[in-house]
């Protein structure tokens, strides 16, 4: 049984981090190198983790699924990046980052560690500018801002609608030069399969060698997931298709507890599903909510062309029904406003289930070649899935699942409930509460693996430094490596007639339905009830060509499909659990008069988290949030 | 759309290929390429068969990973579009398609259409960062960067890594894909102390890694889907011969 200890340093908010430092251990550098850290992923976590600990003289493994760090998903994030710098002048500060953060998140996150990412955003920016990240500029040569959703100063950092790619691919350099300084070694192309804990401490990993299919073990003193969110559960979301949460699983599996599985963002700007056969929903970055207004028809049913509507018969519901945040507000509030329209029989497009985002008045003020410098390359992939020019007619929009506030339980060093075994960025549970505000998801990440990890590992790693190399033929390697095999050899023997992804398709299906936008009570029992069927028939009509020595996709996509019809239930039985609607978790029995999100402070003022429990129900625990800083309020943004 | 496509198979690095034919039916105008190898394979597991592999991720263009030949074009007939974004509406149907592998020797094929691109990393290794350690850098302001060299050296960094400027190259050259990574470390002040030694290795490696030699046709500007400019190339050329 796991006991949850946060380890908050106490003390004045602001003061703890310091405190923190002021008091963690040190390894010295000719110790350093005596001692192996493996990282999993190399995404805007995993990346700056593993350069900066190489800097710092550690010995660090690397892994990922791609055939380059380069790929990792974060690529993809497009709006930006936040820091409070106030270079604006606009009243920005620490505490107010801090401030939105915990508010936008509806108040299921730490305080103590949202305060700690609002500090140390300003050095990410400073960090990344020193190594060449072209983020935009005004004409005096300043870096310059822009406003997101939640929030009501400018304070994200960006680079056209590529943010993410830039950040990435600095961090990615970062990487590569620790590579080429020898502290670095990267293992591209291999997957995790399972997590080895020796004496209960975190010890290795075992992959599978994509290419060969080879099984290997890798040892360390510490090991550390970045393997990011689990958003492709709903099949499709803004996430890349290999996207997963296999790594996440296994340590579950193994021990780590799992904290708020349920929260899950749905992004309330992407691309429409067009037919059956789409694999993917394109996201439209949230910074086009600066200059995109957000309306559908006043009359129920209106299939005018959208420019043939005049301005007296649309409905700008955002603005009417938010006016101090408008276009702006929050992601959770921006989507489940536009499923309302929509059921209620307002939406646009060929299937009714859309909104136009609309930037008309924007380009009539501002000019056309002003919003294609800001927006340029997203207008541009619009086109491009749409054949529609946004320059010209309105965006059409709907949301979907893209990013999972929920994910391994950590501690304020980020270590999860294993000893030795860390999770950062979106694989962590820990910052955005019920809710992310848009542009903190590459802050958290950055912060996490540039400027906090390295510091608590190291914390953890100082008493390690007498333990030698960890060897992989001991009889926990051996073990773990067998469970893997095992398992692949299950998938490769059902001999079944349906593929993963029929069965991703279905997993998904079931998981927007009743665990998505909004739930109920009723909708969350039938999910149960669905996935376990689901997972039954998985495991007896699965079909996975090939063999397990090769190069085999579809036996890849079998293993993480199995992992989700896990997880799914586990989402589905945390939501249950959660009687309460707060931030993206909409449950339809508690909400205001006005449609509104209803906490219930008083019972689920909590983290929940999940401990694994073999073949029983999951355990819960509670992690009791004690808000000393901010006071609890209902969050309103009208 | 009924689609006829003959597909590069090749079991491994150390096997020979062939094409293989298939009938395809039932494809969409809207879905994209990647969409329709999708479902390609979808029906080859149904039925039994091997699927045809090859690399893709995000789906929005913007992580590099897919990248063949279609109809002997990198990333298809559409100037600006990788293979995930390009859409079949602009193929017809009834249409025989030619689907290859990225054919360049410092690409090695892995299997059916995926090739071995870890040269480019290697290009990387050798020089492409700027040797600022966590925790070193100065207020991000401290610096100013005029807005025109800063928006220039973005538009050199929106290199995805696909490979496909290689791949069009009748020399398989590199030129244009380190020529981007230079541009825009030589554009930033930043990137002004290891001027000298980045581009310098970059090439060395480059060279070592046996890319072809660049002669200036601009077929990879052609054929690049973030459309880098060949203006980079002479911006690398500059660079080097100050090196020195």
């Amino acid at each position: 049984m796991i006991t949850l200890n946060s380890k908050i340093p106490d003390g004045p908010l602001e003061e703890k981090w310091t405190k923190y430092k002021k008091e963690a251990k040190l390894v010295n550098p000719a110790n350093k190198k005596k001692l192996d850290i493996i990282v999993v992923g190399t995404g805007i976590s995993g990346a700056p983790a593993a350069s900066s600990l190489g800097e710092m003289g550690y010995n660090v493994k690397v892994f990922c699924y791609q055939d380059t760090p380069r790929r990792a998903h974060s690529v993809a994030a497009q709006g930006g990046i936040n820091a409070a710098k106030n270079y604006k002048n606009d009243g920005d500060s620490v505490y107010r980052l801090f401030y939105d953060v915990i508010k936008g998140g509806d108040f299921r996150a730490r305080e103590a560690n949202v305060y700690r990412i609002a500090e140390v955003s300003n050095q990410i920016i400073d960090h990344f500018t020193a190594i060449g990240v072209p983020f935009a500029r005004e004409y005096g040569g300043t870096l310059t801002t822009r406003s997101f959703g939640g929030v009501q100063v400018s304070r994200t950092f960006y680079s056209s609608g590529q943010t993410g790619q830039q950040v990435l691919l600095g961090a990615y350099s970062s990487l590569n030069r620790q590579i080429k300084a020898g502290t670095v070694t990267m293992f591209p192309r291999r997957e995790m399969l399972d997590l080895v804990i020796i004496d209960g401490k975190a010890r290795g990993i075992i992959v599978r060698n994509l290419i060969t299919g080879e099984i290997e073990r890798h040892s360390a003193h510490a090991v550390v997931l970045a393997t990011g969110g689990y958003g492709t559960i709903y099949y499709l979301s803004t996430l890349a298709v290999n996207s997963n949460a296999s790594a996440a699983w296994k340590a579950y599996r193994r021990g780590a507890a799992f904290a708020n599985p349920s929260f899950v963002q749905i992004h309330p700007s992407s691309v429409p599903q067009m037919n059956e056969f789409q694999s993917k929903l394109t996201l439209m970055s949230e910074s086009l909510r600066n200059d995109g207004r957000v309306w559908v028809p006043k009359a129920k049913g209106d299939r005018r062309p959208a420019n043939e509507i005049p301005e007296e018969e649309r409905d700008y519901y955002l603005e009417r029904r938010y006016p101090a945040f408008g276009n702006l507000v929050p992601r959770d509030v921006a989507s489940r406003a536009a499923k309302e329209r929509c059921d209620a029989g307002y939406g646009v497009g060929p299937t009714g289930l859309a909104v136009n985002l609309d930037f008309r008045d924007a380009i009539k003020k501002q000019g056309k070649k002003a919003i294609e410098e800001k927006y340029g390359n997203l207008f541009e992939m619009y086109r491009d899935i749409t054949g529609i020019d946004s320059y010209e007619e309105p965006m059409r929009i709907y949301p979907a699942g893209h990013y999972t506030m929920g994910g391994l339980w950590v501690d304020y060093e980020l270590m999860t409930t294993i000893t030795g075994l860390f999770a950062i960025g979106e694989a962590n549970f820990s910052d955005h509460g019920a809710n992310r505000l848009g542009a903190s998801s590459l802050m958290q990440g950055a912060g996490d693996g540039y400027f906090i990890l390295p510091y608590t590992i190291s914390n953890y790693l100082a008493p390690e430094i007498k333990v030698p190399r960890i060897k992989t033929d001991t009889p926990e390697f051996q073990e773990a490596e067998e469970r893997a095999v095992e398992r692949i050899n299950r998938l490769l023997s059902v001999k079944g007639k349906q593929t993963a992804t029929d069965f991703h398709k279905k997993l998904g299906k079931i998981m927007w339905d009743h665990c998505g936008m909004t739930r109920t009570e009723a909708g969350l029992t039938e999910a149960l009830r669905l996935i376990r069927e689901l997972r039954e028939e998985f495991w007896k009509d699965l079909a996975v060509p090939g063999s397990a020595d090769e190069l085999n996709q579809e036996l890849e996509k079998a293993g993480r499909v199995a992992d989700f019809l896990e997880l799914g239930e586990l989402m589905v039985t945390d939501a249950l659990n959660r009687r309460e609607s707060c931030g993206a978790h909409f449950r339809e029995e508690s909400q205001t008069p006005d449609h509104e999100a209803l906490r219930n402070d008083d019972e689920y003022a909590y983290v929940a988290v999940w401990e694994y429990n073999n073949d029983q129900p999951p355990v819960l625990h509670r992690e009791q949030l004690k808000f000393e800083f901010v006071e609890l309020k209902q969050r309103s943004y009208k | 759309m009924k689609l006829k496509l003959k597909i590069w198979k090749q079991k491994n690095a150390r096997s020979g290929g062939a094409f293989e034919t298939y009938d395809l039916d039932g494809v969409a105008p809207e879905m994209s390429f990647v969409e329709m190898l999708a479902l390609l394979n979808q029906t080859l597991v149904q039925q039994g068969r091997e699927p045809v592999a090859f690399d893709h991720d995000c789906h929005e263009g913007i992580c590099g990973s897919c990248g063949m030949y279609i109809n002997g074009y990198p990333h298809g007939p559409v100037k600006g579009l990788t293979t995930c974004l390009l859409s079949m509406r602009h193929f017809k149907d009834g249409e025989t398609i030619v689907i290859e592998p990225w054919r360049a020797k410092p690409f090695p094929v892995v299997k059916d259409l995926i090739v071995d691109r870890s040269a480019l990393d290697k290009i990387q290794v050798a020089g492409g960062f700027i040797s600022v350690t966590t925790g070193a850098a100065a207020d991000a302001n401290a610096v100013l960067v005029s807005k025109k060299k800063s928006d220039l050296a973005f538009d050199s960094a929106a290199c995805i890594g696909c490979g496909a400027c290689v791949a069009a190259c009748k020399n398989a050259s590199a030129m244009l894909f380190v020529s981007a990574k230079i541009s825009q470390y030589a554009l930033l002040p930043q990137g002004k102390p290891e001027a000298k030694e980045r581009v310098r290795a970059m090439i060395a490696e480059m060279d070592k890694q046996s890319f072809g030699s660049c002669s200036n046709t601009g077929a990879c500007e052609a054929q690049c889907p973030k459309q880098i400019k060949l203006f980079n190339i002479a911006r690398l050329n500059r660079e080097y011969y100050k090196a020195f």
